[in-house]
């Protein structure tokens, strides 16, 4: 099933599975039209980034930077290589909205990279895959293959005199490589460490050529912007938070999976979709955003829209649609535990107040949950976050800070009680309840 | 050291980029080099090297970082199990907790007889379908319940 469920649904309408992935069932779904009237009517490349931007359409890896601005950043008429490179390295937790789309729409990536170099005048692209995902990467280079041998990249294409070489490059492990500037050294054949900025990959990126990276679903939403036009895609959002949105819904839920919805649908019509709570469990708490996303208490997002600006003002971010949705059995000590360890255990090295901090933020949530927490670990957890957050090369510092911060800031006292009764609130056997996994004896 | 089938990859890899950029093959390289030893010997790494004309330290700094290169043997079939929250919250420590009482092993560690090593992961970019295992890197496993865990293990010879 490519879908669990779409409302106006544009990315992922009309896909049946592993059936319709394929070049020419992309082609039938009107795929490739859209490189190929750019380049049969000279389309100029003002044109396409000005459709880009009336779109509004925002970068779907994290960071939500409008995609059409920062196309325009790149010197176009700069002389030599210049790159295109896709973000595929999908590993934030709570996210798998772009293996999806690599399983079922694949020519949507390769069209909409494709149309992006022309805009920027780059001539080769780099789409660089998650190492854990390995099907999705083959699955890739067969559709580059395909795509090479129907002569929609490569030399010349369409006979148009545009030349636009296309090729994957398989991570190995690293949730740093997500980060844009780790992700190039990674691909220039070295540890994945980003890179201080300025200067930006715009004038200075792979190979030291000038390089935009966009997220996946920001590729693939390009052929679909100028098949419909940019405004009518902007008007199935709403305004400054254009268009349809796939969300990775997790966690608690009867039917966790991927839904494609218009930006601005409230987050009870998502639950919903999902089938509801598991069990009919009572909500606690949703990460809207993916693990670095500040928590949100169940009271708060049930009155938010899923966009960029509500999710904003109720104290979080939508950062990239991935939804951890938690049910009333979650301790929510040992739900930072775990994501304390992933940024431990994924910090790069490189920055000292990081790659300290990280490993004292998960001792120290450690030994609360362990029954070993002091009095004084909350003002020690407070002050360790306060000297990572904003002092790191790259974001990935604020990141383990936020979690950090916000489970503090909304779920406090159970942090107290931890301390003072050196166990949980939420009592050990009803604790993961809500998992469904089928508990046998091994 | 490499087979001519592993040698034909790395060329298929090497071509992907420019003439002078052959030491981004490298992580590409070493997968494949480990694919065909089972892990990757200091001589495996040093020969991947030398194909890309590239130092040897800045081969091993790249197997060092990347955490699906073993820079130590492993068992026939290494299973990695995501234990991530969302994972957790759909069964990923359960999951965990049954491999490890089945095996009689725990994380990071290898059976006896050599056929299985079992380490927790991070994020797989699956989490729909937790709980979620990759067995050699390659194949994923979604919605391992106890009775999809049972099945995996037999169907490993």
């Amino acid at each position: 099933m490519a879908m669990l469920g779409s409302i106006n649904g544009v990315l992922m309408e009309g896909l049946d599975g592993d059936n319709t992935w394929h070049l020419k069932d992309y082609v039938a779904r009107g795929g490739y039209q859209q490189l190929k009237r750019i380049l049969d009517n000279n389309i100029s490349q003002e044109e396409v980034i000005g459709e880009v931007k009336k779109s509004v359409l925002r970068g779907r890896g994290g960071a939500g930077f409008p995609t059409g601005l920062k196309w325009s950043f790149m010197p176009r008429s700069f002389p030599g290589d210049k790159y295109v490179v896709c973000n595929t390295d999908e590993g934030e937790p709570g996210t798998f909205k772009d293996r999806d789309i690599m399983r079922y729409n694949p020519h949507a990536v390769i069209e909409g990279m494709a149309i992006a170099a022309y805009a920027m005048g780059a001539t080769r692209g780099y789409n660089y895959v998650h190492g854990e995902v390995w099907m999705e990467y083959k699955r890739f280079e067969e559709a580059l293959d395909e795509a090479r041998a129907a002569g929609f990249i490569g030399q010349n294409i369409l006979g148009s005199g545009f030349n636009f070489e296309l090729f994957a490059h398989h991570g190995y492990g690293a949730y740093i490589c997500g980060e844009e500037t780790a992700l190039l050294e990674s691909i220039e054949g070295k540890k994945g460490q980003p890179r201080f900025k300025p200067p930006f990959p715009a004038s200075f990126g792979l190979y030291g050529k000038p390089t935009t990276i966009n997220n996946t679903e920001t590729f693939a939403s390009i052929p679909f912007i100028l098949k419909m036009g940019g405004e009518e895609f902007l008007n199935l959002g709403k305004p400054n938070n254009g268009g349809t949105k796939l969300f990775s819904v997790s966690g608690h839920v009867n039917r966790p999976g991927n839904y494609e919805i218009p930006l601005g649908t409230p987050f009870a019509t998502l639950l919903e979709m999902c089938g509801g709570m598991r069990g009919g469990r009572k909500l606690k708490a949703v990460i809207p955003g993916g693990s670095s996303a500040p928590v949100m208490r169940a009271e708060v997002i049930m009155d938010c829209t899923m966009d960029y600006d509500s999710i904003s003002k109720g104290g979080s971010m939508l950062g990239s649609g991935a939804v951890i949705v938690m049910d009333e059995t979650v301790c929510m000590v040992k739900a930072l535990e775990r994501l304390s360890f992933f940024y431990y255990e994924e910090s790069c090295g490189q920055c000292t107040p990081c790659r300290e901090g990280t490993a004292w933020m998960y001792k120290v949530v450690h030994r609360i949950e362990n029954g070993q927490g002091k009095p004084e670990d909350i003002d020690l957890l407070n002050s360790v976050l306060g000297n990572i957050a904003g002092r790191t090369i790259c974001a990935l510092g604020d990141a383990a800070a936020f979690p950090v911060q916000s489970f503090l800031k909304q779920f406090g006292s159970e942090f107290e009680y931890h301390i003072e009764h050196k166990t949980c609130l939420v009592p050990k056997d009803v604790q993961w309840a809500g998992s469904g996994f089928h508990r046998v004896q091994a | 050291m490499f087979s001519a089938e592993t040698l034909e990859k790395f060329d298929r890899e090497v071509a992907k980029y420019p003439v002078e950029q052959k030491q981004s093959a490298v992580m590409a390289c070493l997968a494949h080099a480990q694919e065909e030893k089972g892990w990757l010997p200091p001589e495996a790494i040093e020969a991947v090297a030398n194909y890309l004309a590239m130092p040897p330290m800045a081969a091993y700094e790249v197997a060092s970082f990347y955490n699906m290169y073993d820079l130590k043997p492993v068992g026939k079939y290494k299973i990695t199990i995501c234990t991530n929250l969302p994972c957790a919250l759909s069964g990923g420590y359960h999951a965990g907790e049954y491999v490890q009482k089945k095996l009689g092993i725990g994380y990071g560690e290898t059976t006896a007889d050599g056929k299985f090593t079992l380490k927790e992961g991070e994020c797989m970019g699956a989490c729909g379908d937790a709980p979620v295992f990759i067995v050699n890197n390659r194949s994923m496993c979604s919605h391992m319940h106890p009775e999809q865990i049972d099945k995996l293990l037999e169907e490993c010879k």
